[in-house]
């Protein structure tokens, strides 16, 4: 277990990073597993604004609730991404889906590894298949709130009834 | 008839090779039947039948001993069902209801005989059991049925003919077992769905249950033992008023079958759903109950062998029950593991399971009383409910606890347990849960309790 609840993890989940909500966005994504409840709404900014080329991804906000790898993979991810070109969070969030999916066989390659940063920590994760969708929703807000803001629709996540 | 080396059990009665007895290889021989009252089952009874149940040995996560409180989801087997299953398949196997060989009339003796196992142990006639591959199914067949009546021209029946405005009652504790086939069917015929609520300590609200019930009301589904809160319904109470309104009454019995006698000739119930896997038996088997009259007047869901008397180009006639509901090759290695299963409940006596099991699960909630910040969803005394007990752990989410305890080998559930409405109505997303079996020893509950005290701290959410 310790290699699933590793201290970073259980950190972050204790102490948040970037949560609450800033007041203004470029886009704005909520996600859910109905399956268990789990939650992230996330804002991002991003400057220039609606630029999709050259654009940098200036802030990330996010609230939720749910379960310690959702809700730190959600903080750790927020400080990874914070300031990178778009084009580099892109490439961020694909290794670090590719190591969820790697069954526990981590990415054997120390320069993906570099790229995760604190995030590798998530590594064990991969090992409980159950869990990995509970890892990737705040990466899924992401990606969500990002399309948008490259799209210029600032419109605000729908939140489904039931949902806070 | 020119064979020269005869068998020599030729002439003996079919299924002369394997045995229904399903009694344990340590046979416990526990209070015989004249005993009254019947002896309590003891620890060192549940030590035999434990015995019974080799994966309760397995190892798990680095090495710990397997603490299954997971009944409620699915129930390990005694290894006397699996070997019925193998003598059956070794012996008897063959096609049923389909040929005249020897095999075939055995494996039709084999697949006949467990139904009458199943029947005799819910107090009802044999043709009154329709073999499905569980509760879920089960539930299905009724209300397509009955939307294939609502869609044909009225006949005067035992069965509803479902009209707009009509109603279909439900209740707030329902399995989407119980609850997504009632909202298909509301939405085909223009019925209207309403349901009875949980009130705070999960048990139904039966206080304004006399204006739910109202003149048009056609169908009231209700589950007899909740899977998350384990609150036992009082049956007779709803049989009562839906007698009253003329309404038919279906009851979902996959939590109560497996832990209490469950009779339903007694009960009063129209239909009644079970499944094998939840009741010590194989998966892929169940049974619909319905009372004989009812089955008579229900159509067919599924067609094609089997099931039907006259085919032409056209037309086809239909069986009576129960083989009008059992279109296609049938489970049968699974009927007979079920028997074979039940055979083994019946010795044990399910007045002495149902004691067994409250005495532990008074023992698991009041270890549970005693952790701040745990809350249990549902009773919170071991009085009309059974030994399934869901707990809400203030700041930890039920993923992470499930994790935690399984780390030490002990298996729960954790999620919604297929029952999002109850959920939502106890004011949570999700729980944990433990429930627990014949097999599950006190040491057991007490593991549980005590790694459920662990957790708030490991997550960082006890003070
Ligand atoms: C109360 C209740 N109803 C129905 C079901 C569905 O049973 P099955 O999945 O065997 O069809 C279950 C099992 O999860 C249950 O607990």
């Amino acid at each position: 277990m310790e290699s699933l609840y590793r201290e970073l993890i259980l950190d972050h989940y204790r102490h948040p990073h970037a949560k609450g909500l800033a007041e203004s966005f470029d886009g704005e994504s909520f996600q859910v597993n109905p399956m268990c409840g789990d939650q992230v709404r996330l804002r991002v900014t991003v400057t220039p604004a609606s630029s999709a080329d050259d654009a940098t991804l200036a802030d990330v906000t996010w609230d939720g609730g749910g379960c310690s790898i959702s809700q730190a993979s959600t903080s750790v991810m927020s400080d990874l991404v914070r300031g990178l070109d778009l084009a580099h969070v892109e490439e961020v969030a694909g290794v670090f889906a590719r190591l969820m999916h790697s069954r526990g066989l981590g990415l054997g390659n120390d320069a993906d590894e570099d790229v995760l940063g604190d995030a590798i920590a998530f590594e064990g994760v991969a090992q409980y298949p159950a869990r990995v969708k509970c890892a990737l929703l705040g990466w899924m807000a992401l990606k969500d709130a990002l399309a948008k803001a490259v799209a210029g629709d600032r419109s605000p996540a729908r939140i489904p009834e039931g949902f806070a | 008839m020119t064979d020269s080396s005869p068998a020599p059990e030729e002439g003996a009665s079919c299924v002369t090779s394997f045995t229904w007895e399903c009694r344990g290889m340590t046979d416990s021989s526990p209070a015989s039947e004249e005993d009254a009252p019947a002896e309590p089952i003891t620890a060192r009874e549940v030590d035999r039948i434990r015995r019974d149940f080799p994966i309760l040995e397995r190892r798990v996560r680095s090495g710990r001993r397997l603490v299954y409180l997971d009944t409620a989801a699915t129930a390990q087997r005694p290894v006397c069902v699996s070997a019925a299953m193998t003598s059956f398949s070794s012996a008897s196997y063959g096609a049923v209801h389909r040929g005249a060989h020897r095999l075939a009339e055995e494996a039709t003796d084999a697949f006949e005989e467990a139904r009458t196992r199943v029947a005799r142990f819910f107090g009802v006639a044999g043709d009154e059991i329709v073999f499905t591959s569980g509760t879920t199914a089960a539930l299905n067949l009724v209300a397509f049925a009955l939307a294939e009546i609502a869609a044909g021209p009225a006949t005067g029946s035992a069965v509803p003919v479902i009209r707009p405005g009509d109603r279909i009652l439900l209740t707030e504790a329902e399995h989407h077992a119980n609850l997504v086939p009632w909202q298909r069917l509301a939405r085909r015929t223009g019925a209207d769905l309403a349901w009875i609520r949980l009130g705070p300590d999960g048990r139904l609200g039966l206080d304004d249950l006399d204006t739910l019930v109202t003149p048009r009301t056609r169908v009231i589904a209700f589950t007899h033992a909740s899977n998350v809160t384990g609150a036992i319904t009082d049956v007779a109470r709803l049989v009562a008023a839906a007698r009253a309104v003329g309404a038919m009454t279906v009851l979902d019995a996959a939590q109560s079958a497996p832990h209490l006698p469950v009779d339903f000739r007694a009960l009063g119930v129209d239909v009644a759903a079970v499944s094998a896997h939840k009741m010590l038996g194989p998966t892929g088997i169940g049974a619909l109950y319905g009372r004989a009259e009812i089955l008579d007047a229900l159509p067919p869901v599924a067609t094609g062998g089997s099931m039907v008397e006259i085919v032409t180009m056209t037309e086809a006639t239909f069986q009576p029950p129960p083989a009008r509901f059992e279109a296609g090759t049938q489970a049968v290695t699974e009927a007979v593991g079920w028997a074979a299963a039940l055979d083994y409940l019946s010795h044990l006596g399910m007045d002495r399971v149902a004691a067994r099991e409250a005495t532990l699960t008074a023992r698991l909630l009041a270890g549970v009383a005693g952790l701040d910040g745990v809350r249990v969803l549902g009773p919170d005394r071991a009085v009309a409910r059974t030994g399934a007990v869901a707990v809400e752990i203030a700041g930890v989410h039920p993923h992470d606890a499930g994790q935690y305890l399984d780390d030490l080998g002990i298996a729960v559930r954790v999620g919604h347990h297929c029952a999002q409405p109850v959920h939502r109505a106890l004011g949570v997303t999700a729980s944990t849960r433990a429930s627990l079996g014949v097999y599950t020893t006190e040491a057991e509950v007490d593991a549980f309790v005590e790694a459920l005290g662990e957790v708030r701290a490991y997550f960082g959410a006890a003070r």
